[in-house]
């Protein structure tokens, strides 16, 4: 342990975890309403925000070095790469 | 140098300082992540294009999962995502006794969430939700609807991998801990092992909805 290390107090975990539930509670609410296109995005909103909470928190990156955040921004714009290149042939190949 | 004498056990020569040492090893995981965030990401991929071709025969797929095993076992990753966290933070308060607590807590929630997943696959398998030549599904979307239950399998089986992999590596952890080899000074093995775990509790969070949830309202 060094002076430099951020030793989060336990509340913190307690307090996302029980965020995570609440929104894994609303992820499956939502699933029975029939918001048309929307269920997806809902969906994937709450997936994404949940996903946040445990990278910045759980997995200590908002306590983390610059480097560190390069490296994770670097795999999801890679990511976004992979999707926006690909997507935008499949999802365009039905214009005439 | 008085202070590099007194943290000789846990500071690796080739470091300046314990800070140094957990930064690298830190980077070092998530740089392994980045690898398995574009692995899963091609799957991941492979199941927006189908999807948008067949969003029909998805829901019908969809339709036919568990989808209270599927919320349970959300529930049970995220508690041991919890646990595991609790693990480093002990780990990092050099509590070793809480350190073993929370570790074999996690790796309890790990094999459950397996075993909820056989027992899903079984019933898979018992109701021809195979695909192959004795697959079937009532409706309109048989055909297409294998194309969702190829990606099902084979996206859950490799995550499955991952957790099988991973309770591996929280059963090293518990040896190491137990040994003694983790301290306050060098926790970073429980570090990035935690890493890991949580990296694959995100994977399952976008599976969750992506697998069990789309198409609920439809019926």
């Amino acid at each position: 342990m060094t002076e430099h290390d951020h030793i989060l107090p336990t509340r913190v975990y307690y307090l996302i975890f029980g965020t995570l539930m609440l929104c894994t509670y609303l992820t499956v609410q939502a699933a029975f309403l029939d918001l048309g296109p929307f269920n997806t995005l809902v969906a994937m909103a709450i997936a994404v925000l949940k996903a946040t909470l445990v990278i910045l928190f759980f997995m200590h990156v908002k306590y983390s070095s610059r480097l560190t955040w390069a490296v994770v921004i670097g795999a999801l714009f890679f990511l976004g790469i992979l999707f926006a290149l690909t997507m935008n042939d499949y999802l365009t190949r039905g214009w005439h | 140098m008085p202070e590099a004498v007194h943290h000789s056990d846990a500071l690796a020569h080739q470091f300046d300082s314990l800070e140094q040492q957990k930064e690298a090893a830190t980077l070092g995981m998530w740089v392994f992540l980045v690898t398995e965030i574009l692995f899963f990401g091609g799957l991941f991929l492979t199941y927006a294009v189908y999807r948008n071709w067949y969003p029909d025969a998805f829901e019908a797929g969809s339709h036919a999962m568990l989808i209270w095993a599927g919320t349970t076992n959300t529930a049970v990753l995220i508690t041991s995502s919890l646990t595991m966290a609790l693990a480093v933070h002990a780990a990092q308060t050099g509590r070793r006794g809480a350190l073993m607590l929370f570790l074999v807590l996690t790796m309890i929630l790990g094999t459950v969430f397996l075993g909820i997943k056989a027992f899903e696959y079984y019933t898979e398998f018992t109701e021809h939700h195979v695909p192959g030549a004795g697959f079937h599904l009532e409706g309109p979307e048989f055909y297409h609807a294998q194309l969702f239950f190829s990606l099902y399998f084979v996206m859950t089986g490799i995550h499955a991998a991952h957790m099988i992999i991973g309770l591996g590596i929280m059963a090293v952890m518990l040896w190491w801990s137990w040994k003694g080899v983790i301290t306050k000074d060098y926790y970073n093995p429980i570090e990035v092992s935690g890493l890991y775990w949580h990296f694959v509790d995100i994977i399952w969070i976008f599976l969750f909805p992506l697998l069990y949830l789309i198409g609920r309202h439809a019926h």
